[in-house]
């Protein structure tokens, strides 16, 4: 508890303080200070604080030469001696080119909001001014569509490329059976202009890369990232960087989902959580490893919830948080983030300054077939032509076994090593066999034949695409999945 | 209230919102108060923060460092910072719903209305003590 703290009051405040531009006062943190400035001068809460208690915007708070924001916020220790100062930063701007109203329609429909304090018809024209980008229309992007359209978002921007597939529905709540094979965003905007047809939609029907971003994002205040790999993560976050705009960024494996809002002139980045990333192949994406249908929408709906805080100003963002929840345990966690001085992105001495291939930066080398050469790869057809002249070759299944239960390759010599247990089992296969690995796509089971090559194995084939291919091209009858 | 300042500083704001159209400028007002009377002393424009460069056309920002630096060098000429002013491109210098959820009681707000690069009418505002709006103030030139 410091005893003798001062306060510095700047002019436009001072006619509320008694008229004095210093004060003295007592307290642990700013936030008692302040406390106390405003428990004896009640004039001047109004002006420092909004209606849900927090701190304007545009309200300052030094600790002697330090903005509080930057150090411990309201729980910023003070000591005896030391200065806390208030200063005003100014803005403002032109209303007539966005000033909005709502009819008599939209109150209707906005009415449970309208009665909350923190929102009001003030906060409801907020939403109806803000504009929102969606970087992906999958398992977040439906949520993420859905509820910031039905909540009077005014503007929504979509990017994505993808058409709408059946196992998408397991998650994808916008799209209907109906929508199987048609483009993912032309479904959407249907299906979001039904629920509200105040919003504006705005579709970017391609791949967001390096040469589009920016030029798509600058349109927008909020950046919502809803993606599924590495390199977009990054492209996404890099913009945002660049352009100083918010990335309320979500993500989702099997049971686990992580929400936060990388906000790089308030808190860390996500390069500052992660400034490599993993190897290319050790974090699978949903469509290897799997995803609960239910998790993007609890996922896709924090974030959500954050960007609509975001708009309104209202709460505490998960700007410097991450919150990781794991739907098995039933139970959410949060981490603390720190900004990272040496991000080569927002730290201090940047030697990022546009955006890069992010391909190439993920180790991503284009095509699926993880750097085998031809020698290597069999296509479907060949294989099964020569399996129909009644060749003897040994097809491998590495996929794990509950993947075995949708289906497998009717052929006769399969065998069943997932691809963990190769190292261990590879005695049970002959050299001297024509062998063939397979797998859903091809990816694991290129794993397999680089592990059976180091060992010694040479009449090796990887089976280009996997099942996906073998289905296409083959036997209809196998389900993808 | 009433500010007072002279025809040279008014041009002096003038010209600096024809020169920055289509994007709003800014500035700060230093003087002296005497009575009810705001006297302009100075005006000294100031870039326009606002961090999102796109949105300049309807945004400005003016940064606490600059407000903090020139309170001190006021104070230190015996003057106050007695308020701002900026520019509504194509627009009505009447306040925005976003002027006020930013607006800090008592200073002045002088706005400065530019049509297709043409500095025309011009008003000043004081946020009401209960932050509901604002009144506007008169202006006295002089000079």
């Amino acid at each position: 508890m410091a005893e003798n703290v001062t306060i510095l009051i700047p002019t436009a405040l001072r006619q509320f303080a008694g008229g004095k531009e210093q004060v003295q006062l007592a307290g642990g943190t700013v936030g008692e200070v302040l406390g106390q400035l405003t428990g004896k001068y009640a004039d001047l809460k109004k002006h420092l604080y909004n209606d849900s208690g927090q701190l304007r915007s545009f309200v300052n708070i030094y600790l002697n030469d330090e903005d509080i924001r930057y150090l411990r916020k309201d729980a910023t220790p003070v000591a005896s001696g030391d200065t806390v100062t208030i200063v005003p930063s100014i803005a403002g701007g032109a209303a007539t080119m966005e000033d909005v109203e709502l009819s008599a329609d939209e109150i209707g429909r906005y009415s449970r909001h309208l009665i909350m304090p923190e929102v009001t018809l003030a906060g409801q024209k907020k939403l109806k001014q803000a504009r929102v980008l969606l970087v992906g229309a999958g398992g977040l992007g439906a949520p993420l569509g859905l509820y910031l359209t039905a909540a009077g978002v005014g503007h929504i921007g979509i990017v994505d490329a993808d058409v709408v597939d059946s196992s998408n529905l397991q998650r994808q709540v916008t799209y209907t059976t109906e929508d199987i094979g048609t483009s993912k965003l032309e479904a959407a905007k249907r299906r979001l202009i039904a629920l509200n047809p105040y919003t504006d939609i705005t579709t970017f029907e391609t791949r967001l890369s390096s040469e589009n971003a920016l030029d798509i994002f600058k349109d927008y205040d909020i950046i919502v990232d809803g993606t599924d790999n590495f390199p977009t993560r990054y492209l996404v976050n890099d913009a945002c960087v660049l352009l100083g705009k918010p990335n309320v960024y979500g993500s989702i494996f099997r049971f686990e989902g992580q929400v936060s809002i990388f906000y790089a002139k308030e808190g860390p980045c996500y390069r500052c959580l992660y400034p490599e990333p993993p190897p290319p192949g050790l974090v699978p994406s949903c469509a290897e490893g799997g995803v609960l249908g239910v998790l993007p929408g609890i996922v896709g709906a924090l974030q959500a919830a954050e960007t609509l805080k975001l708009i309104l100003g209202i709460g505490d963002p998960l700007v410097g948080r991450l919150l990781r929840f794991d739907a098995l345990k039933m139970q959410f966690r949060e981490y603390k983030l720190r900004k990272d001085p040496t991000c080569p992105i927002c730290g201090e001495h940047t030697t990022i300054h546009h955006l890069i291939d992010y391909d190439e930066f993920c180790g991503i080398t284009p095509g699926p077939e993880v750097n085998l050469e031809a020698q290597w790869e069999i296509a479907p057809r060949e294989l099964k032509q020569r399996l129909d002249t009644g060749e003897h070759i040994v097809i491998v299944d590495v996929r794990e076994p509950h993947e075995w239960a949708l289906g497998t390759i009717k052929e006769p010599d399969v065998r069943f090593i997932p691809l963990g247990d190769v190292p261990a089992r590879m005695h049970e296969l002959d050299s001297a066999d024509e062998i063939v690995l397979q797998c859903r796509s091809g990816v694991r089971s290129a794993k397999a034949l680089g592990i059976l090559k180091d060992a010694g194995f040479r009449k090796l084939k990887n089976l280009t695409g996997g099942i996906l291919a073998w289905s296409d091209d083959v036997d209809p009858s196998l389900p993808k999945y | 209230m009433s500010v007072m300042w002279t025809n040279a500083l008014r041009a002096t704001v003038c010209r600096h919102s024809e020169r920055g159209y289509p994007d709003e400028v800014c500035g700060l007002l230093i003087g002296v108060m005497q009575g009810d009377e705001k006297i302009v002393r100075e005006v000294m424009p100031v870039e326009n923060a606002w961090e999102q460069v796109d949105e300049r056309r309807r945004r400005f920002q003016i940064g606490p460092e600059v407000i903090a630096r020139e309170e001190r060098r006021a104070r230190e000429a015996g003057m106050v910072l007695i308020g701002f002013y900026h520019s509504h491109p194509d627009s009505e210098p009447r306040p925005s719903e976003t002027d006020r959820d930013f607006a800090w009681p008592t200073y002045s707000y002088i706005i400065q209305g530019v049509y297709k690069g043409i500095a025309l009418d011009l008003k000043s505002w004081v946020l009401k003590d209960d932050r509901s709006g604002y009144n506007e103030e008169r202006i006295i030139e002089r000079g």
